[in-house]
């Protein structure tokens, strides 16, 4: 007798939700085209499942989803630049929270403040403060919404490989160098697997991170660490070593490649951020714990490397109204919710219902708790760190790198780079 | 009459003159600008914001041949260098090879060339695509071998990292230098060769201060890169000289049967009759016949793999620096790194590698026209 | 000669060299047909890989059976290929018709008075012109965008069409010209003598004999904007965008179905390639046009 009323009750709350969002919703039409990177695994089904939603709650808006292969958007960055310039920005576009943000955009002046839908939703105490500041400018206008937190330095391995192979998760990159990979290259098996060059950057922040500890690895860009000391200098040869580790055919992979080397027994681990969970978890459908496990990478117990993907209002918008609607559900617990379960990442709002175990997974569980207790970071990576026009510069010195193996060569150029484009002022 | 034909004649350059106006504007006014673009400090933070560009002289320029930063556009250089030399080698003899063959009065002639000829009806983009596929080192291209009994191929193709012929770039002049003694020294031989004495101790004098310069290191004095640098053929631009002659050595197959069909029956049943063999008859009567065709052949695919980018961009993206060329390297810094300045001085760099081949060719193209 | 050989009476070691004459020859066709068939299989493979891998459906596509034809035939990738190619190749066709019409046009009237109204200065304008069809296009990309913006047409398929149709000019111009060339002066002299004008002449004397110029034109012009990318990627917008780009993106994405990239690639390929094999012989004077002489 209960769970009928319960339903109906349900129901009732339902029908009224909706006659309200359906009344909101009737302002707003036309088409809304959502420019991001994410064309494949969970985080194309999280987009779409927003999407979905969204398009119950307006239906009269056409959402048009622009996404550019390419992962952690290197093509699609160029895109956008392009028809920025062009004058044909899209609607609403996918970006790092952090410099890639405000040293682009944010300075240039071309996106909208948005603190109004932070207040009308009471978003500005939802938000960590942290987070907040990342994308905030400093007279305090914020410019975008965050849907997700994603941790960078995390180390994916099946649980049961490693014990057939006899290794157990490397505590540091010492351990990995010195006891670790002999053991897995006698086996036959890739130590560790690593894809294209973003992910090749993506590993080498974490061994910098590992090597040069949280308060060194902040100094890299608050100007306190000199890139080309011999501090540095030994972050990239141990990334030379660990490189030695790794698949031939690196530069052939998507990061999806090297997280599939894996699950497939091919390879023992796999530094990626958690987005890899969410490949395993959908599109692999292996289960957390059994099928895939985690740790933090070698050496970075007690730090969360952050970084946060975020959606904003450009400036000459085609249709501001619908991106106005589109934000102010992004940042709700209910999108929140629908999306970062399937993308494999953290809500950014501390309201949703993180704690609910149908939703977020073991893993999420676990990070979250690293997420509100450990030490923060942000990925360079990604974004959080370091302006666009450094993050490609490495990209070229990681490549450079990975041919020649010249550590101090890869270091001063990456002091000359840093100077170049104001890191670490 | 007469005033009417003047007036026909205004008409007519009236008919011309949009397309004047047009390239004009779109041909050399964009180049202009661009050269402009190229001598300034121009980025997207700089145009997004609204703010002037400054002028810089020519430090885009030194920054892409000596700066820290800039070694991709070196290895681009060197790429292209290799890229350029293999896939005309590739195409000319391929092509050749195809139209002696077309041309010994095969049946179905018609059908064969449609064959070699169809990969130019493309679009790169296609050619790369499929090519990615079949390149893929553990199942592609490799495993043909043992089809018929042989070891598979072990080479990895467009992601090996293998390379040859390593040189450090601050040795270039001095290599350079080398090259050209080794052209002047060939040059008075054969001026020797043949009389012409004043010549060839012309170029021996050239080539023993050329000695001069390269034992006291003048050369290398030159360069102003403050490291070493490692540069070299890479091997993984064979996969992109592979992919790009199947598509293009029909071409010069077309080229050389139209030059082949232009050769009279009778010039070679002369050289029969005097006893050649059909060997000799190819090597001394069709072959200098075809010469003209080889240098256009030479130029025109020279021009096309100098700006090659479709192709390298659908097999390497924009990150695989083993295979990358210029026309990448300027798409990615213009509108990934949102250099616009640095990617104009790349275009600049491409323009003008492009027209010191095309200029020539095309001067003596319409001359010999005119005199025709 | 043969002939000449078998009417005079021979003595047997004559009879001997002839017989090995033959043989030589008879080895020297075999090999020859042996190279061309061999040469021909390997320019035929990647057609036989984009076959059998659009023809699998997606758990067959396995590294391991790559070679392998398929072990049931589908045309599931073709359907996905076409799902998300579909409106790429509608672009395609809606710039490709209107920007090779116009081009073709062009380089006729062009090709007409630059052959047939010599002014001071044409032998100095055409080179000019010509010029413009071997530039690196990245040489004039940068002001491109910059300029399509300021006039409102970044993005669309209207500043796309302009720029095949400003950069086809020297090409098409150069056909023409090459062609109308070859077209007696006397006609147009004979004409003028009449009385007929500008636009006369050129309807009622080179038009009717301009159908293959312009077939040749029309063709090259359909391949090369089919086949472009450069501007394709750079300055239309997501709706716009030819088929290449859109390929180039399916290839690029995340999870790599190669049955349906082949198949798309068999689509992107399809129109140039049915216009190569019905008017291949057009299509090669074209490609003869490129390097200049006619």
């Amino acid at each position: 007798m209960k769970a009928p009323r319960l339903i109906s009750l349900i129901l009732v709350l339902a029908l009224a939700f909706g006659l309200v969002s359906g009344a909101s919703a009737q302002d707003v039409s036309g088409d809304l085209e959502i420019f991001s990177w994410w064309t494949g695994g969970g985080e194309e089904a999280g987009l779409n499942a927003l999407i979905e939603r969204f398009s119950e709650l307006y239906p009269e808006v056409n959402v048009i989803n622009s996404a550019v292969a390419g992962g952690s958007g290197v093509n699609a960055r160029a895109v956008l630049t392009t028809r920025m310039l062009g004058g044909d920005p899209p609607d609403t576009f996918q970006v790092h929270a952090g410099e890639e943000l405000n040293a682009l955009w944010v300075e240039a002046g071309l996106m909208e403040p948005l603190n109004d839908i932070y207040e009308e939703n009471g978003w500005l105490d939802d938000f960590p403060q942290g987070l907040l500041d990342l994308i905030s400018d400093d007279e305090g206008n914020i410019y975008v919404v965050p849907v997700n937190i994603h941790r960078s330095n995390v180390l994916w391995y099946v649980p049961g490989n490693l014990e057939e192979w006899g290794v157990t998760v490397p505590a540091d990159w010492d351990e990995f160098l010195n006891t670790t990979c002999p053991a897995l290259q006698e086996a036959g098996v890739t130590p560790l697997s690593v894809g294209e060059n973003w992910t090749q950057a993506h590993l080498w922040e974490s061994v910098a991170l590992a090597e040069l500890g949280a308060e060194g690895y902040n100094g890299l860009w608050n100007g306190e660490t000199n890139w080309a000391s011999p501090e540095v200098v030994g972050v990239f040869e141990t990334f030379g070593q660990i490189l030695d580790c790794t698949n031939e055919d690196r530069n052939a992979l998507t990061w999806q490649d090297a997280s599939q080397m894996v699950a497939e027994g091919r390879a023992a681990f796999n530094v990626m951020g958690d987005w890899a969970a969410g490949y395993f978890l959908v599109d692999l459908a292996l289960e957390p714990g059994e099928g895939f496990a985690w740790a933090p990478s070698p050496g970075t117990e007690g730090v969360f490397m952050m970084l946060s993907d975020t959606f904003g209002l450009p400036k000459n918008a085609p249709n501001p109204e619908a991106v106005r609607a589109w934000l102010s559900f992004l940042g709700t617990p209910e999108a929140q919710d629908i999306f970062n379960p399937l993308k494999g990442s953290l809500p950014a709002n501390t309201s949703a219902n993180i704690d609910d175990p149908e939703l977020y997974n073991a893993y999420f569980q676990e990070a979250y708790e690293d997420w509100t207790t450990n030490v923060i970071v942000g990925s360079q990576a990604h974004g959080a760190v370091a302006p666009q026009a450094f993050t490609n510069g490495f990209a070229n010195i990681i490549a450079t790198f990975a041919a020649d193996r010249d550590a101090a060569s890869a270091s001063a150029s990456a002091a000359e780079l840093a100077l170049q484009t104001g890191v670490g002022r | 009459m007469i005033s009417s034909l003047n007036r026909d004649r205004v008409i007519a350059f009236l008919m011309l003159l949009p397309s004047i106006v047009l390239v004009a504007i779109f041909v050399y006014g964009f180049i202009g600008w661009t050269g402009w673009t190229s001598l300034t400090n121009s980025n997207a933070l700089q145009q997004l914001s609204g703010q002037p560009a400054q002028f810089v002289g020519l430090q885009n320029y030194t920054e892409l041949f000596a700066g820290m930063l800039n070694n991709r556009f070196r290895i681009d250089i060197v790429n292209t260098v290799f890229f350029t030399i293999l896939f005309i080698a590739l195409c000319l003899s391929l092509g050749m090879g195809l139209a002696m063959l077309l041309d010994q009065q095969v049946k179905g002639e018609s059908i064969f060339r449609t064959i070699f000829l169809f990969p130019m009806a493309l679009s790169f983009v296609v050619t790369g695509v499929v090519w990615k596929w079949l390149f893929n080192p553990s199942s592609g291209l490799n495993v043909l071998p043992t089809f018929i009994g042989l070891q598979p191929f072990r080479f990895e193709w467009f992601i090996s990292e293998q390379r040859w012929l390593e040189f450090n770039w601050q040795d270039l002049p001095q290599i350079l230098a080398i090259i050209l003694l080794g052209v002047v020294v060939l040059a008075a031989l054969i001026a020797w060769s043949r009389k012409r004495s004043q010549l060839a101790a012309l170029l021996a004098a050239g080539a023993i201060l050329l000695i001069a310069l390269i034992s006291f290191e003048v050369p290398r004095q030159l360069n102003a890169l403050s490291r070493p640098e490692t540069h070299g053929f890479n091997l993984a631009l064979f996969a992109v000289v592979v992919a790009a002659g199947w598509q293009m050595s029909g071409y010069t197959m077309a080229m050389y049967l139209a030059g082949l069909r232009g050769i009279p029956e009778e010039l070679r049943e002369a050289a029969r009759v005097d006893g050649a063999t059909e060997l000799g008859v190819y090597r001394h009567v069709v072959l200098p016949m075809l010469a003209p065709i080889t240098l256009s052949a030479m130029i025109i695919l020279g021009h096309i793999s100098l700006k090659i980018f479709d192709l390298v961009y659908t097999l390497g993206g924009g990150d695989n620096l083993w295979i990358d060329m210029p026309g990448i390297n300027m798409f990615f810094t213009t509108f990934r790194a949102q250099e616009f300045a640095r990617g104009a001085a790349i275009a600049m760099i491409m323009l003008i590698m492009v027209a010191v081949v095309i200029v020539p060719y095309l001067a003596t193209q319409l001359r010999s026209e005119v005199e025709r | 000669m043969t002939t000449q050989a078998t009417t005079r009476p021979a003595s047997s070691a004559q009879t001997a060299t002839r017989h090995d004459r033959d043989m030589g020859r008879v080895i020297r066709r075999a090999l020859i047909y042996l190279a061309l068939i061999v040469l021909a299989i390997l320019f035929l493979l990647p057609v036989y890989m984009v076959l059998v891998t659009s023809f699998k459906s997606i758990d067959q596509v396995s590294l391991s059976r790559m070679w392998e034809f398929p072990t049931e035939f589908t045309l599931e990738s073709f359907r996905r290929a076409l799902e998300r190619l579909l409106p790429n190749v509608r672009n395609s066709f809606m710039l490709v018709i209107p920007a090779t019409l116009i081009s073709a046009f062009l380089g006729s009237m062009n090709g007409y008075v630059l052959s047939k109204w010599k002014f001071r200065g044409a032998n100095v304008i055409f080179p000019l012109m010509l010029f413009g069809m071997f530039i690196p296009y990245q040489s004039i990309l940068i002001p491109l965008v910059q300029f399509l913006r300021s006039v409102g047409l970044y993005g669309g398929l209207g500043g796309l069409i302009l720029v095949h149709v400003v950069y086809g000019i020297p090409i098409t111009t150069l056909i023409f010209r090459n062609y109308y060339t070859e077209v007696p002066t006397e006609m147009i002299e004979a004409g003028k003598i009449d009385g007929a004008g500008f636009f006369q002449l050129y309807w009622h004397v080179l038009l009717p004999i301009s159908l293959p110029g312009f077939v040749v034109v029309i063709i090259w012009q359909f391949t090369q904007i089919w086949n472009e990318f450069l501007f394709g990627v750079t300055i239309t917008g997501p709706e716009s965008q030819p088929i290449t780009v859109a390929l180039q993106n399916l290839a690029g994405s995340q999870i790599v179905e190669w049955n349906v990239q082949m198949a798309g690639a068999f689509l992107a390929a399809l129109p140039t390639l049915v216009v190569y094999i019905v008017l291949g012989r057009y299509f090669i004077r074209g490609l003869l046009a490129g390097s200049i002489k006619g």
